[in-house]
């Protein structure tokens, strides 16, 4: 058996880890809801507050914990974006842990600010400040009483751990900005786009694309050259790049909001329902306050939802789509023509974030890629539904799971032996288990340099994400084929 | 690329570094931060602080003591089950993220590439998460029959009042393996150091003892503190299997649950990393009169020293000739390799700020190749990793030290080993030394400076005045060395690489160091038009 890259799976050496037990089909049938959570398919939620708040110009997040929340989900972001990610810490003690951690918090601000002079300081709680019921904005109160030094704004976030996952930490750090520094006034001519957890990449496409319809655009959050530097001839400590102050105070002035996400952190938190009358991301904060009109998009992945974003686009600017866009969408189509025998009818896994997977299964259900399984470690109640409406040709047949952890995935994978998994690098071992390729999208990637680089998005994005899958599927063929074709 | 400082009459006084970096801190800081940092003497005894809490807001290496506990010392053993009590986060962030390799045998159990997690939600926070804790103990039972289960508290565990150790004893009288906990939450101590500290005292009190195993070798030892990144362990391991050395248990890279379990029944306990594991080594010791060493596999050099010093314990000429005969065959293939890497890397400087022995160990490689290393700092090792064991009894017992529960061990009279007393007694009087660990500073040049606990800005400032060639941390520290046009090996998890320990390590490390240290990645830095001026021409004037 070969694998993708045409390496020998049998006889390449045992992987780091990797034993007799993994082999093991678990007699358990964990699909009929194991409570404990086997190999997670979803991070935290002061990670996703942390990359939202980098996407802010200026900004230094601060995760108010324990110092190994910091280190841990610094190490996990830098592994995939492979640049310096200063995330600071409170570093609670066990006393701080007794008395509460306003001492450190204070501590801890001070020092960001004589050390980085930001703009803003983005605030996560943690599992830890939540449960010893921590009141940041009395400690901000009480620190801009006293003898406090610097000229900086602060955002918080409530972030634990135990209220669903990194993406409704990456959504509240986000409507945390909003809610602290939009401002109502007289409707522009600008737009705010609200784009959710993508890649650095794809938030250069969608600059490209607002820039080519001459649209002025506030992207919320801007992480795109923040978490994707440059060399540098001089060391810099906050690096450049991020949504600026000045466009966060005009989205509650702008024309309209553009939202990629249906789920978002809108539906229930595991075991917690929410109050379904709160305005929970930032576009809908400026809806309800702001009056600022509201479009909600699935993430533009594929030909039908992408060609609702030009739609709106179109709306919005009064301006017809560009040669440039209308080629690249012919040029998609055609591919999907001339491609259509290597994908049809072909089985898929896709996991991931819950808008992920709603995304890449409405695209991949538009190429003839039959889905058999859409897991979400997420929670939300709304997958089943989001999924159904947006695969139009064989959303009855996906099986969807919410609360799924990749041991599921596994299990329920070989039993229902599909030709390609498509997700991140954490379901790596379930392909290499099945012998089967697996296409790595999304967030972590942290088995392949340039994950950050990865374009999901658009049309250009799902061009070479096309490519991608198809030529996956190809040298799959070709590798497992005694003949050895070079002519496929 | 920084240009190279000349350091042929030995290294510069750092002193005014040292000032420049103490500047820009408040006052109370700065006189904690002053005793961090030492221009060292190692004709003096000098004093550093460390094991110190580190300063809120600075960004530091350090994590957590859920980390060093769950993460570092039992995460490399493959045969017991894991399960982290808390929210994702922590049991997400930990799995599988060390590149530390094992090598199970045909259908032995390895649970590492699992993460347990009890995931724990709102409603197990408000009432309590003990219920789901012995249920995930179950289903991990049901599905795989472990014969060893242990729990890791998160930080929100010990707040909420769940009671991980009666779970563990509950659920061992239940299913009728060894079940025990860890109450290792991160807020605990100041480093993951504190973890290592919990993990030690958790396997000897629950697994260290439990199997006695007959005599399978005539020289059995345990090897201490090697975590198997890489594949270094394995390395290790060929040259004992060659010198005749059985290796009963390692602590715990390639581990099991079942040898820690026999591996009292050793006659030598060899520590490497002193700092992670060097209370498993003092506890046995106590309990069962085996005696410690301290060795280094990290350098060719030092792994010959480290094999001669085995076999001068066990003084049988057989071992002796066989090691002697090892370390000639494997020098000529390791010195042949530095001969052709020495002449382009010699006189290079190094910065290494890793680990709570790394940090010292790695100076011996780069040492082999000529090298020098001219500032470096544990992460979150304790003053005797720095200066040696004999400042212990002066160390300061603070809080957070408090905190961490010392085990009273006794003698345990049916397994002690009387003859090993008598043998280290005699041994001793010979002058060979025990728990020898002389700290990092002794072995460090005149003007080094260390520094511990080193953050973001020290990192800066000593980058601007030394211009390393190499800098070497964890992946947390690489881009931004890197951003600076330094390269950073990483010594955490080897980046790509390794195995660096022992012979084959060492030709792994030079070829690294060779690729390293001769990139021309770094020319491309500066792109041809950017020191020319933005505008050329010649205008002429015409009247």
């Amino acid at each position: 058996m070969k694998n993708t890259n045409g390496n020998t799976i049998l006889n390449s050496p045992p992987l780091e880890g990797r034993g007799a037990a993994v082999l093991n089909s678990s007699p358990l049938g964990r699909s009929g809801g194991a409570v404990s959570t086997q190999n997670a398919c979803k991070l935290c939620s002061p990670l996703g507050a942390s990359v939202a708040y980098k996407g802010f110009e200026g900004c230094v997040p601060l995760i108010h914990g324990s110092q190994g929340c910091a280190t841990y989900i610094r190490r996990y972001l830098i592994s995939h974006y492979k640049e310096p990610i200063d995330i600071a810490s409170s570093n609670f003690t066990e006393d701080s842990t007794i008395f509460g951690g306003d001492r450190n918090f204070k501590i801890a601000a001070q020092n960001i600010i004589n050390q980085y002079k930001p703009q803003i300081i983005g605030i996560s709680t943690t599992c830890l400040s939540e449960t010893i019921g921590d009141d940041i904005t009395l400690f901000l109160h009480e620190l801009k009483s006293e003898d406090f030094d610097g000229n900086v704004e602060f955002v918080v976030a409530s972030t634990p751990s135990y209220q669903g996952t990194h993406i409704d930490g990456f959504h509240e750090a986000v409507a945390a900005v909003v809610r602290k520094f939009a401002k109502k006034g007289n409707t522009g001519n600008h737009i705010n786009l609200f784009p959710g957890f993508i890649s650095t990449e794809d938030i250069r496409l969608l600059k490209e694309i607002v820039a080519d319809f001459g649209i002025e655009t506030a992207i919320l959050p801007d992480y795109s050259e923040s978490l994707d530097n440059p060399v540098w001839d001089t060391y810099k400590r906050i690096p450049e790049g991020g949504t600026t102050m000045e466009e966060v105070e005009r989205s509650g002035s702008a024309k309209a909001s553009i939202e990629f996400g249906t789920v978002l952190n809108l539906g229930k938190l595991s075991g917690r329902v929410k109050n379904q009358n709160l305005t929970k991301t930032a576009a809908q904060y400026l809806e309800k306050e702001m009056d600022v009109p509201l479009v909600r998009l699935p993430m533009p992945i594929g030909i039908t939802q992408t060609d609702r974003f030009f739609e709106e686009l179109e709306k919005l600017t009064g301006k017809k789509t560009t040669e440039k866009y209308t080629k690249q969408r012919g040029r998609l189509v055609d591919a999907y023509v001339d491609a259509h025998k290597y994908v049809f009818g072909k089985k898929a896994v896709v996991y991931g974030e819950e808008d992920f997977v709603v995304g890449m299964c409405a695209f991949l259900d538009e190429i003839g890629i039959e889905i058999v399984l859409a897991a979400s470690g997420g929670e939300s109640g709304l997958l089943e539904k989001e999924i159904l409406k947006h695969c139009p040709e064989n959303g009855e047949k996906i099986t969807v799971r919410e609360g799924f952890d990749f041991e599921s995935i596994r299990e329920w994978s070989i039993t229902n032996k599909p030709d390609i998994l498509v997700g991140h690098s954490k379901g790596y071992y379930i392909a290499r288990e099945l012998e089967i390729p697996i296409v790595r999208v999304g967030f972590p990637i942290h088995d392949r340099i340039g994950g950050q680089r990865i374009k999901h998005l658009g049309y250009a994005g799902t061009q070479e994400l096309f490519d991608k899958i198809v030529n996956t599927l190809i040298e799959y063929k070709q590798d497992s084929s005694p003949v050895g074709y070079k002519y496929m | 690329m920084p240009n190279k400082k000349n350091y042929t009459n030995g290294l510069p006084d750092p002193s005014e570094l040292k000032e420049e970096i103490l500047k820009k801190y408040p006052r109370k800081v700065a006189k904690k931060r002053a005793k961090a940092m030492i221009v060292n003497d190692p004709s003096e005894g000098q004093e550093i602080m460390a094991n110190v809490r580190t300063i809120p807001g600075i960004i530091t290496q350090r994590g957590c003591t859920y980390a060093g506990c769950k993460g570092v010392v039992l995460g490399p053993t493959r045969d017991i089950i894991n399960i982290t009590h808390g929210p994702i986060g922590c049991g997400f962030y930990s799995w599988l993220t060390r590149r530390n390799q094992t090598k199970p045998a045909e259908g032995e159990d390895n649970y590492m590439p699992y993460a347990f997690s009890t995931d724990m939600q709102d409603e197990n926070i408000v009432f309590g998460g003990e219920q789901k804790l012995k249920t995930a103990i179950r289903e991990a039972f049901e599905i795989f029959k472990p014969s060893a289960i242990s729990i890791f508290s998160t930080c929100p565990v010990g707040l909420i009042g769940d009671d991980v150790h009666a779970v563990a004893r509950e659920m061992k009288a239940e299913l009728g393996i060894n079940i025990f906990g860890f109450s290792c939450e991160g807020y605990r101590g100041v480093s993951q150091s504190a973890g290592h500290h919990i993990a030690n005292n958790g396997i000897f009190k629950h697994v260290v003892g439990n199997t006695d195993r007959e005599r399978t070798g005539k020289f059995q030892v345990n090897l201490m503190g090697e975590y198997n990144i890489g594949g270094d362990a394995f390395e290790i391991e060929r040259i004992f299997e060659e010198c005749g050395i059985t290796l009963l248990s390692t602590y715990s890279g390639n581990s099991t649950v079942e040898s820690f379990a026999y591996s009292h029944t050793a006659d030598l306990n060899m520590v490497m990393c002193h700092r992670s594991i060097n209370y498993i080594a003092e506890m046995m010791e106590e309990k069962y009169g085996v005696p410690w060493i301290k060795v280094n596999f990290i350098g060719a050099e030092s792994t010959a020293k480290s094999l001669r010093k085995l076999a001068d314990y066990f003084g049988d000429d057989e071992l002796k000739a066989k090691v002697e005969e090892v370390i000639e065959r494997e020098m000529a293939k390791v010195k042949k390799v530095a001969e052709e890497v020495k002449p382009k890397v010699e006189g290079k400087l190094a910065m290494m700020f890793v680990g709570g022995s790394r940090a010292h160990h790695y100076q011996d490689l780069f040492k082999e190749l000529g090298i020098r290393t001219v500032s470096a700092g544990y992460e979150f090792a304790h003053r005797d990793d720095y200066e040696g064991r004999e400042v212990i009894p002066n160390i300061k017992i603070d809080a957070d030290t408090r905190n961490i529960e010392d085990l009273e061990v006794t003698k345990d009279e049916e397994h002690f080993r009387d003859d090993l007393v008598t043998k280290k007694a005699k041994l001793e009087k010979e002058g060979y030394t025990f728990k020898d660990y002389q700290g990092m500073m002794p072995e460090m040049s005149k003007n080094a400076l260390v520094v511990d606990d080193v953050n973001h800005w020290e990192t800066e400032k000593l980058i601007e005045f030394y211009k390393p060639d190499i800098f070497c941390a964890g992946i947390k520290e690489k881009y931004v060395v890197q951003k600076y046009g330094v390269p950073l090996k990483q010594l955490h998890s080897y980046d790509y690489g390794g195995p660096y320990a022992a012979f084959g390590g060492a030709v792994n490390f030079y070829k690294e160091m060779e690729r390293m240290l001769a990139t021309n990645i770094w020319k491309l830095v500066d792109a041809p038009w950017k020191h020319e001026p933005e505008i050329v021409g010649s205008i002429s004037i015409e009247a």
